[in-house]
C-alpha cells in the first residue's frame, strides 16, 4: 500500500503532461495527464479502443506522441523511440510479448542491448550465464535455454518477457495485461512479482482489463474512455462497482452520469 | 507451445535417454541433407558406371555450384528477413558488364592503363563490387524506406539490370577477358596440390581451435558440456572431409599437353613422367571464405542477430529498439556485393561477359536458399544449407546430364525436388515443433 505522507514529498518518477495522439481524425489520447510514483502501482484501464494502450505505447517510444511532455524525475524526457524510453529505463512488457519466437531465451533478453566480447563479437555463453541467473529467481523451473521460444508454454514465454524488463533495472516498467494468457498459478506468479518489484521501487503502470486484479494489485486507477481521462480514484477509497461506472458510463464517482 | 508443466523439463533430467546424435549435437536437419546429397551422388555413380564420383567430376561440381551458391548466402538473409530478391541474375549481368568494359574499355581508352597491366583485374572488381553495392543499397532503401513490396522492387530490377548491362556493351560479347581476372573462373585459377594441402591443414587447425574455444566457454561458465568422445567424432570427422576434400581435388591432375605448355612459357623441360594436381580452385576458396564470413555475421555478429529477430518478429525487433529500415537496406547491400563477387566467378569461367549471363539464376539461387532449409515465412535458415542446397542442385542437374536425361526431363526433375524438399521440411519442422 502507498504511504502517501513519505512517498507524495518526492516528485512522481513519471509524469505524462496532456498527451496527445490522433489516428486519422480519431483522438486516440485528447488531452490526457497522469503520473507515477516509486513504489506504486498505476491501474490503466478502459475499454479496448479506450487510449490506454496508445498512452502507454507514447512513454515506451513505440508510438511517437502528436503533443504533450513527458517527465522523468522531475525532468522533461525527449522519447520519440524503444532506445529513448530505455535510455530512461523505461521498460514494457507487451501484451503481445514482443518475442522472437524463432530465438532462444537469451537472445530475446539481451535482443537490441547484446553483450559483446572485446573483438565486438557476441558474447553468447556470458548471455546464456546472465539468463540462467534471472531466470532461476523468477522462474526456478526453466531450463530450457536452447529452445527457441515459440516452444516454450505460456508462462515460461511471460517469464522471459518479465525478465528482460527487470535484467535491465527498469525504474518505471509498463506492463500491458500481462495476466491475460496465464493460468492461476502463473497468474499468481506475476502478482507476486508485481509485490517484489515494488519494494523495491519500482513504478509499475498496469493495463487491465480485470476489475478484480486492478482492485488487487493497484493502489491507484486512471480510468479511460474514448481517449479522455475519465478520473484518477485510490482504489481503496472506491469500489469495484464505482470503477465499473467509470469505464462504462464515464462517469466519476459521485459524479451523476455524463 | 507445449503443454507439460514447467517442472518437467527435457534437459537435465532425462539426458540418459538421448540418442547419439542428440548428444553429438549435430543438426539432423543438416544430417538429413547431407544423407540426400550423398544417395544422389551415389545413385548417379552407379547410373554413370562410375563416372560420376571421380575427381574430375567432383571438381566441376564444385566450380560450377559456386556462382549460384554465392548468391544463396546473400539470400537467406533477404528471405530469413521476410524479403525475396528476383534480381540476383540481373545484378550479376550488370556488375559483370560493368566490370568487362572497365577492364577492356575504361582502363585502356580512357586511362590509358595498358592491357594485361596488373591494376586491371583490382579495380575491374572493385568497380563491379561497388555498382553491386550501390544496387544493393537502391533495392534495399526501395523496400525499408519506401516500403515497396521487395517482389515488386525486384522484378522491376530484373527487367531493369539486365537491360542496363546489355545498353553498357551496347549487347556484344565481351572478351577475352583480363588473364588475372580469369583466375577466379575455376579451371583457370587452382592453388595447385601443395598450396591445397597448406589451406586444407588450416581449415582443419581453425576449425578445432574454435571447438576447443566453445568447450572452454561452456565449461568458464559452467554449462554442460559435450563429452569428450563426442568433440573426437566431430572434430574427426570435420578434419577427414576437409582433408578428403582437398585430396580429391588434388587428384585431378592437370593434362600433360598443359603442363607441357606451362613449362615451355617458363623457358623449361618439363621432366619424363611429371604430374601435378589441379588442387583447390580459387573460386571454391572465395565460396569457402564467404560462407565464413556469412555464418560468422549470421551467428556471432549483432547484425546477423538482428536479421533473425526481425525475420522472428518485425514488430518485436523494432520495439527492442533495432532500426529495421537500415536493416533491409543492409541486407541487400550485402546480396549487391555477393551477386558481383558472382560475377567475377561466373563471367571469368566462360572467360568472356555475355549478355544472357546469369540468366535464370534468381530461380536457382532462391531454389538452393529454400532446398537448403531457409523458410520463406522468415527467420530460419543457415548459410551451410544454402550451399548444400546449391550443391544438390547442381548434382541434380550434371548428373541427368552425365546420364543422357532430355533437357525438358532435366528441369521437371529439378522442379519437383524444389517442391518435395519443402514439403519434407514443412512435415520434419511439424514434427520436431522447430
Amino acid at each position: 500500500m502507498l504511504d502517501t505522507a513519505t512517498e507524495r514529498s518526492a516528485p512522481p518518477l513519471c509524469e505524462l503532461r496532456d498527451m496527445q495522439k490522433a489516428f486519422g481524425g480519431i483522438r486516440a489520447v485528447d488531452h490526457v495527464s497522469i503520473d507515477l510514483y516509486p513504489g506504486e502501482v498505476h491501474g490503466v484501464l478502459g475499454h479496448n479502443g479506450a487510449g490506454k494502450s496508445v498512452l502507454m505505447k507514447m512513454l515506451s517510444g513505440a508510438y511517437q506522441r502528436d503533443g504533450g511532455q513527458i517527465f522523468v524525475n522531475g525532468e522533461e524526457a525527449e522519447i520519440n523511440s524503444p532506445r529513448d524510453a530505455r535510455k530512461y529505463n523505461i521498460e514494457t512488457i507487451y501484451q503481445t510479448l514482443a518475442l522472437a519466437d524463432n530465438l532462444d531465451a537469451a537472445a530475446n533478453l539481451f535482443l537490441g542491448r547484446e553483450l559483446v566480447t572485446r573483438t565486438g563479437m557476441l558474447n553468447d555463453p556470458l548471455m546464456e550465464a546472465e539468463t540462467r541467473k534471472i531466470m532461476a529467481r523468477l522462474n526456478p523451473n526453466f531450463r530450457r535455454y536452447h529452445t527457441p521460444v515459440a516452444g516454450l508454454s505460456g508462462g515460461q514465454r511471460q517469464s522471459v518477457a518479465i525478465a528482460r524488463a527487470v535484467y535491465f533495472n527498469a525504474k518505471i516498467l509498463i506492463m500491458d495485461e500481462p495476466t491475460a494468457a496465464l493460468g492461476v498459478q502463473e497468474t499468481q506468479m506475476v502478482a507476486e512479482l508485481i509485490q517484489e518489484l515494488k519494494r523495491q521501487g519500482i513504478g509499475i503502470f498496469l493495463i487491465d482489463h480485470d476489475i478484480h486484479a486492478v482492485k488487487q494489485l493497484c493502489d491507484r486507477a486512471s480510468v479511460m474512455k474514448n481517449g479522455k481521462l475519465v478520473g484518477t480514484v485510490k482504489v481503496d477509497e472506491v469500489t469495484e462497482d464505482d470503477l465499473l461506472g467509470m469505464i462504462i458510463l464515464g462517469k466519476k464517482p459521485g459524479e451523476a452520469a455524463a | 507451445m507445449t503443454d507439460t508443466p514447467p517442472t518437467t523439463d527435457v534437459s537435465e533430467p532425462t539426458r540418459l535417454k538421448r540418442s547419439v546424435f542428440q548428444t553429438l549435437e549435430l543438426d539432423t536437419r543438416l544430417l538429413g541433407m547431407i544423407g540426400a546429397f550423398l544417395i544422389i551422388a551415389l545413385a548417379f555413380n552407379i547410373l554413370t558406371d562410375g563416372r560420376f564420383l571421380t575427381p574430375r567430376n567432383i571438381f566441376n561440381l564444385t566450380i560450377q555450384t559456386v556462382s549460384v551458391a554465392i548468391m544463396a548466402t546473400g539470400m537467406v538473409f533477404i528471405i530469413v528477413t521476410r524479403h525475396i530478391d528476383l534480381s540476383v541474375g540481373a545484378v550479376l549481368a550488370v556488375t559483370s558488364a560493368t566490370m568487362a568494359m572497365v577492364q577492356t574499355a575504361v582502363l585502356p581508352d580512357w586511362l590509358g592503363i595498358p592491357l594485361g597491366s596488373p591494376l586491371i583485374a583490382p579495380i575491374a572488381i572493385a568497380s563491379g563490387i561497388v555498382v553491386g553495392l550501390a544496387i544493393g543499397a537502391l533495392h534495399g532503401w526501395l523496400v525499408g524506406y519506401l516500403t515497396i513490396p521487395a517482389f515488386i522492387v525486384t522484378l522491376g530490377g530484373y527487367l531493369v539490370w539486365r537491360n542496363v548491362g546489355w545498353y553498357l556493351t551496347k549487347g556484344q560479347t565481351i572478351g577475352p577477358l583480363d588473364e588475372n581476372f580469369q583466375i577466379f573462373g575455376g579451371i583457370n585459377g587452382t592453388l595447385g596440390e601443395t598450396w591445397s594441402w597448406v589451406v586444407g591443414v588450416i581449415a582443419v587447425a581453425f576449425v578445432l581451435w574454435a571447438m576447443v574455444q566453445a568447450r572452454r566457454s561452456r565449461i568458464a561458465h559452467g554449462f554442460p558440456a559435450k563429452p569428450l568422445w563426442a568433440e573426437f567424432v566431430i572434430g574427426g570427422i570435420a578434419a577427414v572431409s576437409i582433408l578428403g576434400f582437398v585430396a580429391i581435388l588434388n587428384a585431378y591432375d592437370i593434362p600433360t599437353i598443359k603442363l607441357k605448355r606451362l613449362f615451355e612459357a617458363r623457358g623449361e623441360v618439363m621432366p619424363e613422367g611429371y604430374t601435378a594436381g589441379y588442387g583447390l580452385p580459387i573460386s571454391v576458396f572465395v565460396l569457402i571464405l564467404i560462407a565464413v564470413i556469412m555464418t560468422v555475421i549470421a551467428k556471432r555478429t549483432r547484425l546477423g542477430r538482428y536479421i533473425f529477430a526481425t525475420g522472428g518478429n518485425p514488430e518485436a525487433a523494432e520495439l527492442a529498439g533495432i532500426n529495421t529500415r537500415f536493416l533491409t537496406v543492409k541486407v541487400f547491400m550485402i546480396m549487391g556485393v555477393l551477386a558481383a563477387i558472382s560475377a567475377v566467378v561466373a563471367s571469368s569461367r566462360q572467360t568472356f561477359h555475355s549478355n544472357d549471363i546469369g540468366t535464370l539464376d534468381e530461380l536457382r539461387v532462391i531454389a538452393a536458399a529454400v532446398i537448403g532449409g531457409t523458410a520463406l515465412s522468415g527467420g530460419l535458415g543457415t548459410i551451410h544449407g544454402a550451399i548444400l542446397g546449391a550443391l544438390i542442385m547442381q548434382s541434380l542437374q550434371s548428373g541427368m546430364a552425365m546420364v543422357g536425361v532430355d533437357a525438358p526431363f532435366q528441369n521437371i526433375v529439378v522442379g519437383l525436388v524444389l517442391v518435395i524438399a519443402v514439403l519434407i521440411d514443412t512435415i520434419y519442422r511439424k514434427r520436431t515443433g522447430g
